[in-house]
């Protein structure tokens, strides 16, 4: 058997040195092709004795089956090797810029919006809209502004060019309007149906507009509205819901102060102050000893009930109103009203939001 | 509103400080907006007295002075001539800071001689003007470290504070006294003034012509006055809250203007001529105390004699008629003026007075006969003289109100649980009476609280008194029970949009709803209806028919500073009327395009980018994109090659493309821009269904196959047509048909193109057989060729 002994070192050798996958099929060839060397080996066993190929035989075959493991073996190292040479060429410089693909931005006054309406909605308020432009009635006088009085002169009203029935439409001074809009739907409703008045909960966020410009005033603004109108709600949950409302919307408790005020459409009236400090030119929304006006509110007006079709001897609720670009300014630290409006995308990019932080409690507000 | 401490004391007895009466303001309702303390910048300085003065060895003009100090004796070297022993000064000790010459003092050596501190001039405190010489105190009543400020009669702080429309009774003190006296604060003193008796007739007839306007005039002369300054603490009043003293008559109408909200007129009585009335103008021309002409038109009150107009009833006086020093004989005006009337002449004739100010807000009409005493009361003390009979023309506004007031309208609408006493107790304090006891008060209001008119007000009297920092505090809850969807489908369609575009790199702006009237016009608006009648600018002067107008103007701007590659949107309204429907809602958006160059190959963006960020946006808001028409009609300020509009039926979902060149050279802007805009509100609605289930997925183990085809079609027939028509085909088996090449040229006839597609076909039940694909490309062809009157390319 040294000849074969021979013969697997010399094949196993040339196994070992085919160096591409063709000189190894050579090997293969050569070895257990059709006329290969082993091939031949097993040829030569229906030459010999029973006893003879009884030994031989099965030494045979383990010699092929050993082989072609080795050739297996082999190969999968060869395309190994192949693939490595090949991804060797193929390098690239990764340290090249990206074609980068920028997200763009969410403006501070609507993602201040969204994050309202998530704090209100979570008491149950339900967003509602009206118009820009209105007419007399619903900026004023539903609101209880008498014709002519100097209650509207704080109001710097826009008014649009007279029509020719001597009327003027204005824009709107206030979001109030969407207050006297959803009664008057709210009540048509109720009739409709036969049925008592649902409670209303709304808030209405939007554009409103003064005739007004310096550095702290803006001929357009956004206020959002808010409107409760039930058989129950009180004074007490006024300062409850919007003492709730700051603390949930600038992340902080925050101290609050309701100051008796006067507005032609609430009664009682309140102006709502908020507790901050100024450090370092930073104003700390919260803590300290000084106060800052936040917004306007009260008992809605009996006379404007009244002026809706809703009996005030039945009916009750507060309204309230504050300014969403301030709110913004306040939380962020935005220093200038005016670049709200000037598109500027420096500004936007720096003060915008990521179009993925969609406002809601459980993740947190702003983040 | 503004006024001093020492006012207010004058009708309210009180201890309270400085501090405690501006919060008491705060929370009554009071708003303060300034507080002027002129004791804390004199802090510092104290009385003292200079005991000896010597000539300073090296300098003729100095002498060195002893000076008894609070911090014991100084030698102070002074420059004043009238330094010298014996008299009172203000001292200024070493670390204090001299306001009026910005210094803060040092121990000195002045000319080899030290000096501890200062003896102060009036200018150098700013205290007054003169600087002749160093104060010196008057008389010999003082003490050695008293106070400068109470020395000098300016420890006397002013309040400002914002009077809202609904209380005209907190233009004068005696008001606001009242007020905080019921919030606790002390007790309302007495009324000084009582009735005054006249001697005689009053020699000037007073008429009424025009009793709308001006519906009672109460007056009387008093003659032999002598008119002159007024006294020290009258100018010190006047002059503390900003008012010009003026002689002793001019003063007393506005001193009780301010004290007790009662605006009044003096008149000569000299230059009069014959009866004095109150009548309507006549296109006259008047001069009035402010040294300009007026028109005094018809619809304006004139006080008038027989020669001329004298004034303009409850606005300004006039220059003819006024009280000077040679005046002796005076007549004393105590009217009322209607408020509409005398908002309407201050408007017309621009004028801004203290009377035009309180008349229009409503004076107490029980105030007439009480302030006609007490103006004359005051003119007898200051100026003597002898007062005539009072005769009132006409009748003032009778003022009787009662309110039917159920007691538990405190607890329904503040949460208050107070006693019924408490309850009275406040509105007593503030001048309200009546009935109340039982279930239901009858509460009588004071005349000069024309603004309470029901439940509601006295509520708010209660609570604000009682102090709103009392209420409870409750929170309120949503309603239990499943929550309906508290955003309109609209509002989330809108969100929807905005957070998809910013997701691809358009950041969110928000622009006027104003522009100019000429760019309104470019972008199909401008309309006589949406111009403003009041603009801030002519910039800002019509309400927009488009978003695109500032953002375009703002991707200029944006470029000039450096920032050339860009995409803006907005969602926001536009404006096609002045009605509530003339409002729609835009979600809009600008791209210039101008990519920094990269290694790799920089791309522009085209139409078709833009194409497919206003689909991702109307799939974001859940349009049905795939259902869309794509037509080339587009509204005039596009390109009118390149610009598109998706429709739905006959509803416009969205425009796109470039903007129109001619456009931007008109407005002065580098183009090309690209742009859209978005009509969320033609959007149609969600079908409405039950529950969230999404239904059962349609899956098939099968696999796709894909068959190309090419053809050849007219250059002019939109690609849309053959794509559609290839989906046409078999709307179960074709899933998707893309359009991958469109060629002209060689090979191709002049006039035509060819349009290669790749239709997928996803076998639904079992894999088709070569006769099944075979019938399909046919089906496929002849749609096309039918649609397209093209041709299968051999």
């Amino acid at each position: 058997m040294d000849d074969t002994q021979k013969l697997e070192d010399e094949i196993t050798a040339a196994i070992a040195g085919a160096s591409d996958e063709a000189a190894l099929e050579a090997v293969r060839v050569d070895a257990l092709g059709k006329k290969g060397r082993v091939s031949l080996l097993m040829r030569g066993l229906g030459k010999m004795t029973p006893e003879e190929r009884q030994i031989a035989g099965p030494a045979l075959n383990a010699l092929k089956t050993r082989l072609n493991d080795l050739i297996a073996a082999r190969k999968e190292a060869l395309v190994e090797l192949a693939l490595n040479a090949r991804l060797a060429t193929e390098k690239v410089d990764i340290s090249l810029p990206a074609r980068e693909r920028p997200m763009g931005s969410i403006h501070p006054v609507s993602q201040v919006m969204d994050e309202v309406a998530v704090i209100f909605g979570d008491m149950g308020f339900a967003v509602a809209e009206g118009p820009d432009i209105e007419d007399d009635f619903h900026n004023f006088t539903a609101l209880n502004f008498p014709p002519d009085h100097p209650a509207r002169d704080q109001h710097d009203t826009f008014f649009l060019n007279e029509k020719e029935d001597g009327s003027q439409m204005v824009l709107r001074t206030h979001t109030s309007p969407v207050q006297i809009r959803t009664m008057v739907t709210a009540v048509e409703r109720a009739k409709k149906a036969g049925t008592d008045l649902e409670p209303i909960r709304i808030i209405a966020p939007g554009r409103t507009y003064r005739c007004d410009s310096d550095q702290t005033h803006t001929p357009m603004f956004h206020q959002v509205e808010g409107l409760v109108i039930d058989k129950e709600t009180h004074m007490g949950h006024l300062k409850g819901c919007l003492t709730d409302f700051m603390a949930t919307f600038f992340e902080t408790e925050v101290s609050t102060r309701f100051r008796p005020h006067h507005f032609p459409f609430t009664e009682p009236s309140a102006e709502m102050d908020i507790g901050y400090a100024r450090k370092d030119g930073q104003i700390l929304i919260g803590q300290g000893d000084d106060w800052m006006e936040i917004l306007g509110c009260g008992m809605v007006h009996p006379n404007v009930l009244t002026s809706v079709g809703i009996d005030p001897d039945i009916y009750q609720g507060f309204a309230f109103g504050m300014g969403i670009d301030r709110l913004a300014m306040l939380k962020y630290g935005i220093p200038d009203l005016r670049d709200f409006f000037a598109a500027d995308a420096r500004w936007l990019k720096h003060y915008g939001f990521s179009p993925l932080y969609q406002p809601n409690l459980a993740t947190g507000l702003s983040s | 509103m503004k006024f001093s401490i020492s006012w207010l004391k004058e009708h309210l007895d009180t201890d309270a400080s400085l501090n405690e009466i501006v919060d008491a303001m705060t929370m009554a309702g009071l708003e303060v907006e300034a507080v002027e303390d002129p004791a804390e910048k004199l802090a510092a300085f104290s009385v003292a007295k200079c005991v000896g003065a010597q000539k300073h060895p090296n300098a003729d003009r100095l002498q060195v002075c002893t000076v008894e100090t609070k911090d014991g004796v100084k030698q102070i070297v002074c420059g004043a001539p009238n330094a010298r022993a014996g008299i009172w000064v203000i001292y200024a000790p070493v670390g204090s800071y001299v306001p009026g010459i910005d210094v803060t003092l040092k121990k000195a050596k002045i000319r080899d001689v030290e000096s501890l501190g200062m003896m102060c001039s009036a200018r150098e405190l700013e205290a007054g003007d003169d600087h002749d010489g160093i104060i010196e105190l008057a008389g010999d009543d003082w003490e050695i470290g008293g106070e400068a400020a109470a020395a000098l009669g300016l420890n006397d702080p002013v309040i400002d504070f914002e009077v809202t429309p609904n209380r005209p009774d907190w233009l004068g003190v005696r008001g606001i006294a009242r007020d905080l006296a019921a919030a606790g604060l002390g007790t309302l003193k007495p009324d000084t003034f009582g009735k005054v008796a006249g001697g005689f007739d009053c020699p000037v007839e007073i008429k009424i012509d025009a009793p709308e306007a001006c519906p009672a005039f109460a007056g009387r002369v008093v003659r032999g006055v002598k008119n002159g300054p007024s006294p020290e603490w009258l100018q010190q009043r006047l002059l503390a809250i900003g008012l010009r003293p003026i002689s002793a008559l001019v003063d007393i109408t506005n001193y009780l203007s301010y004290d007790r909200d009662r605006p009044l007129h003096v008149y000569d009585v000299a230059k009069l001529s014959g009866p004095i009335r109150a009548r309507w103008g006549n296109a006259e021309r008047f001069e009035a105390l402010d040294g300009k002409e007026y028109d005094v038109t018809s619809a304006m009150c004139a006080i008038a004699d027989d020669e001329r107009v004298l004034g303009l009833g409850g606005v300004m006086g006039g220059t003819y008629s006024g009280c000077t020093d040679g005046t002796t004989d005076v007549l004393i005006e105590c009217a009322y003026f209607d408020p509409k009337i005398t908002r309407a002449t201050g408007r017309a004739t621009g004028i801004e007075s203290d009377a035009k100010y309180r008349f229009e807000r409503g004076i107490d009409p029980a105030s007439l006969e009480s302030g006609l005493d007490a103006a004359t009361q005051m003119v007898l003390e200051l100026c003597g003289g002898e007062a005539s009979h009072a005769v009132m023309a006409g009748k003032p506004p009778t003022f009787e109100r009662t309110i039917e007031f159920p007691v538990s309208e405190v607890k329904r609408l503040t949460g208050l649980d107070l006693e019924p006493t408490e309850i009275a107790s406040i509105l007593q304090r503030l001048g309200f009476g009546g009935e109340m006891s039982g279930a239901t008060w009858q509460v009588s209001v004071p005349s000069w609280r024309g603004d309470a008119a029901g439940k509601a007000d006295l509520v708010e009297e209660i609570a604000r008194i009682y102090g709103f920092d009392k209420l409870p505090q409750v929170s309120l809850r949503r309603a239990p029970g499943a929550v309906k969807p508290l955003a309109t489908p609209l509002q989330n369609r809108a969100r929807l949009g905005r957070r998809a575009l910013a997701g691809v790199g358009y950041l969110d702006a928000v622009t006027w709803s104003f522009c100019a009237r000429d760019d309104a016009a470019l972008f199909g608006g401008g309309s006589d209806d949406l111009v403003l009648a009041n603009p801030i600018s002519s910039e800002l002067d019509c309400m927009r028919p488009s978003a695109l107008i500032h953002l375009v103007r703002a991707a200029q701007r944006n470029a000039d500073r450096g920032v050339a590659d860009l995409s803006l949107m907005e969602i926001g309204p536009v404006y096609h009327n002045d009605s509530p429907d003339g409002q729609r809602l835009s979600l809009a958006g600008v791209v210039r395009s101008n990519p920094r160059r990269h290694w790799a190959g920089t791309r522009t963006v085209d139409v078709f980018d833009i194409k497919g960020d206003v689909q991702l946006a109307l799939s974001a808001m859940g349009a049905p994109v795939g259902n869309l028409q794509i037509s080339d009609q587009t509204s005039a300020y596009w390109h009118p090659g390149r610009s598109g509009a998706l429709r739905l039926g006959p509803k416009v979902l969205a425009e796109f493309g470039e903007i129109h060149p001619g456009i931007l050279a008109k407005m002065g802007i580098d183009g090309p821009l690209l742009g859209f805009e978005i009509w969320p509100e033609a959007m149609p609605a969600r079908r409405a269904k039950a529950g969230r289930s999404k239904g059962a997925q349609n899956k098939s183990d099968l696999l796709p196959l894909a068959r190309d085809f090419a053809f050849v079609v007219d250059a002019d027939l939109p690609a849309e047509t053959l794509v559609r028509a290839a989906k046409g085909a078999d709307k179960v088996l074709i899933k998707d048909v893309n359009l991958f090449d469109v060629y002209a040229g060689k090979g191709v006839e002049e006039g035509k193109k060819s349009l290669a597609i790749e239709v997928t076909i996803q076998p639904i039940d079992a894999t088709l057989t070569d006769a099944q694909i075979d019938v399909l490309s046919k089906a496929i062809i002849a749609k096309v060729e039918k649609a397209t009157g093209g041709v299968l390319r051999g």
